[in-house]
């Protein structure tokens, strides 16, 4: 039996547990940053890995068929209701339609539009610009982007935190240790924000390390010795070893601050359906559930994906079966939405166009990370917005080496280009209308966090034949939240505070007050129970249960 | 410093683009990985060269490749770690899409039918209740299986599987080992058996333990293999 203390590996940090008794056994659970419970759960350093291969080991046990190397290019709807998707087969190239009474974009983030980013390569966005593309879905929420301080050069994979937290410093090319400069406190472990931000400002100083791929700062271990890195941050030595050929213990490890999270997406009710187009459903990082609000916490990417998954699959089995999910698929409309699709396919391949795909994306990733990065301010955002349209036009003139329409990786970039143009439009615009700094999103000339004129969600369309998205505001209404808007102790106290939170966090504190039983004081603050699917309303039990 | 990359070409699906060798002449940089150096040949010299790359950091598996004769993942292969010329050829033993670019899914999803590598609870678990404990011990010896990324090196290094191909392969067998570990899983030795009990399966093993060298996630699977293959030549034999 292992009880008690113990030592485990966590996203690439090494920390040591202690286990209550009673919880032996039970899934692994632990801290994070930001939360004051116990409520990560976690497998080893693959957490995300366990929960993929148990999902799809029972989809094929459920002989559900996953069809592979397909895209789907556009959704078929009648700008009412979504019909399914246009498919592409990636190998074979042949176009196809899905008509379906329910669709779902589950399609990750779009971080790869900063071209430096911890993302896999194949989150560029494409389910928000297939949502976008329809004219009536909306996206919300896109401006809101996360960036981590410590990604290595080039591969943008992430060391831990943990580097710092055991004494780790952070040089600039001239091998000044420069966080003491900025934050004489704090240093190196100032918050993941205020770090990133250090980071970046000094790059601008002209203090980055130029390299092959770009500016970058040092990461410097060595002085925690050989013995403490064998020991505590062995991970770090695997990938300096596997994906930079250098040894920590003696060398500096290039990092810089790194896209990681996209909290924006396509904007869903909490049953994850667009409330503009019926029949069109969006989960995990790919949505705007509401989960992350401006800024995500450690450890709830999985969780949203396992929520999220678990609900949202059950309220689209529920609307398949419901009234509003007996539609008439319409295979005409269908047609015509393969033909478009076909006729622009064949376009591209037959454009002699003087453009490169790879030059303007390359251009592209540049202005995200230079004008809608970390720092943003409302003279770059707007020269932002007007290259991203311009580059947008240019993308029509894309000309194409290799035109075969099957597996071709040229044709591949030439038709995403545009989308991924339009969704970085969603963002920079966004972030340009939005005078106010609230969680990741940080404007250098509007530092203070607005509740007063901003506690609101941002909503990104895009109606057919216009050359930039529109903009729209969903307020939140502070009389029906749990927890009010307040000061949570990130940074400096720097806020306009909303006439209605002080009101509101008095009612929430006399019901807290005057019901000690968390599930009375639920449903006094927040009911929620009859919103969920059927087999998920009974009551969970809990460890604390009998100790309370 | 120049660096030739000597890359399979072919493209089944078009006659007029039969199977040969392209060499291709990037400059060195530090820290570049196949990752980097494929990507760079297709933005500078061939946009139309196919190969797989997802997670770009070893966890996918997607980008699995024949990497100067032997399998392993480019994109935490350093080039500066190679011989100055560097040769690619896709996987063998999975279905061509083009190029570098191998359709390892639907070869992992034939054989997971097959063994049914899914886990058969012994009952339904109830939604509102505290999940079934298992030891932490016992939960670490599963995961340590689990880890399988099925990124096909282990069949492009086997030997049976390339005179065989409906060989089930070392991920094949690691997957009944890690079912059979799990006290959850309701099959027994007898069940175990008959999935994999056959010359397609354990007892098509020659042991030359080529998966076990080229494994990326160094896996366990000589004593997997050796462990199962005991299992279940007892089961075999005494029932």
């Amino acid at each position: 039996m292992q009880r008690g203390d113990r030592e485990v590996v966590i996203n690439g940090q090494r920390v040591t547990l202690t286990e209550k008794d009673a919880a032996h056994g039970l899934i692994t659970a632990r801290d994070f940053g930001g939360t004051r419970k116990w409520r990560t759960c976690y497998t080893s350093d693959g957490t995300g890995h366990a929960m993929l291969y148990t999902v799809s080991d029972q989809v094929i046990g459920e002989a559900i068929p996953v069809h592979e190397r397909m895209e789907a290019l556009a959704l078929i709807h009648d700008g009412q209701q979504c019909h399914g998707a246009v498919v592409r087969d990636l190998i074979s190239g042949e176009l196809s339609a899905y008509l379906a009474r329910a669709t779902v974009v589950a399609t990750g983030g779009y971080g790869r539009i900063w071209g430096i980013s911890t993302n896999a390569l194949i989150n560029e966005g494409m389910g928000a610009a297939l949502a976008l593309e329809t004219g009536v879905a909306r996206l919300g929420n896109m401006e809101a982007v996360q960036f981590h301080p410590t990604a290595i050069v080039p591969a943008g994979i992430l060391v831990t935190e943990g580097c710092r937290g055991d004494g780790g410093l952070l040089l600039d090319k001239d091998g000044h240790r420069f966080m003491p400069d900025y934050e004489p406190e704090k240093k190196e472990l100032a918050s993941r924000d205020v770090v990133s931000r250090r980071m970046a400002e000094h790059m601008r100083a002209g203090k980055g390390v130029p390299s092959a791929y770009g500016e970058h700062l040092w990461l410097d271990i060595s002085n925690l010795g050989a013995a403490h890195i064998d020991k505590n941050l062995r991970e770090v030595k695997d990938i300096c070893r596997y994906f930079l050929g250098i040894d920590p213990v003696k060398d500096p490890i290039p990092v810089r601050p790194t896209q990681h999270y996209s909290m924006g997406g396509v904007r869903t009710d909490h049953r994850g359906e667009s409330p503009w187009l019926h029949g069109l459903f969006s989960c995990g990082e790919a949505a705007c559930w509401d989960m992350h609000g401006f800024n995500r916490l450690g450890g709830n990417s999985v969780a949203e994906t396992v929520v999220a998954g678990m609900l949202v699959g059950e309220y689209v089995a529920d609307y398949c079966y419901s009234s509003h999910g007996q539609v008439d698929l319409s295979p005409a409309l269908a047609r015509q939405f393969v033909e478009r699709e076909r006729a622009s396919l064949t376009a591209l391949t037959a454009n002699a166009g003087s453009e490169s795909a790879v030059a303007l994306r390359a251009r592209m990733e540049q202005i995200m990370t230079d004008k809608v990065g970390l720092f943003r301010n409302g003279a770059d955002l707007e020269s932002a917005v007007g290259e991203l349209a311009d580059l947008l036009a240019r993308s029509k003139q894309v000309g194409l080496r290799a035109n075969n329409l099957d597996a071709n990786p040229e044709l591949v970039l030439a038709y995403r280009l545009p989308r991924m143009l339009k969704v970085a439009l969603t963002v920079a615009l966004g972030a340009l209308q939005r005078t106010e700094s609230r969680g990741a999103h940080f404007r250098e000339d509007h530092p203070a966090r607005n509740d007063r004129d901003w506690l609101n969600r941002t909503l990104a369309f895009w109606p057919e034949g216009d050359t930039l998205p529109s903009l729209d505001y969903e307020s939140l209404d502070v009389m029906r939240m749990e927890l009010p808007p307040g000061f949570r102790g990130y940074g400096v106290k720097n806020i306009v505070e909303h006439p209605a939170s002080a009101e509101r966090q008095a009612e929430v504190d006399e019901v807290v007050e005057a019901k000690p039983d968390r599930y009375s004081r639920q449903s006094a603050l927040m009911p929620f129970k009859h919103l969920l699917p059927v087999r998920y309303r009974g009551r969970n039990a809990r460890l604390d249960d009998a100790s309370s | 410093m120049k660096r030739a990359f000597n890359v399979f070409r072919h493209n089944p699906r078009d006659a007029a683009n039969p199977p040969r060798v392209v060499t291709y002449t990037l400059e060195e940089t530090p820290g570049m990985t196949l990752f980097i150096a494929l990507t760079r040949i297709r933005e500078t010299l061939d946009p139309s060269l196919s190969f797989d790359f997802v997670c770009r950091a070893g966890i996918c598996g997607s980008c699995a490749m024949v990497i100067n004769g032997r399998p392993g993942l480019a994109c935490r292969t350093l080039t500066a770690q190679l011989p100055n010329e560097i040769s690619l050829f896709p996987l063998p033993g999975f279905e061509l899409i083009a190029d570098l670019s191998v359709n390892t899914g639907k070869w992992m999803r034939g054989m997971s039918e097959r063994l049914q590598a899914w886990l058969q609870l012994r009952e339904q678990p109830d939604v509102d209740a505290l999940e079934a404990r298992m030891e932490p011990a016992m939960a670490d010896a599963i995961y340590e299986l689990d880890r399988c990324i099925e990124c096909g090196c282990c069949v492009a290094g086997c030997g049976t599987a390339q005179m065989r191909p409906d060989f089930v392969g070392a991920v094949g067998m690691n997957k009944i080992a890690r079912f059979r570990l799990d006290p959850r899983d309701a099959r027994t030795d007898a069940e175990f058996f008959d999935l994999v009990g056959d010359d397609t399966g354990i007892f098509g093993c020659m042991s030359l333990l080529g998966c076990h060298d080229v494994c990326p996630k160094e896996l366990p699977l000589q004593t997997q293999i050796a462990y199962l293959r005991r299992s279940m030549a007892r089961q075999g034999l005494l029932g």
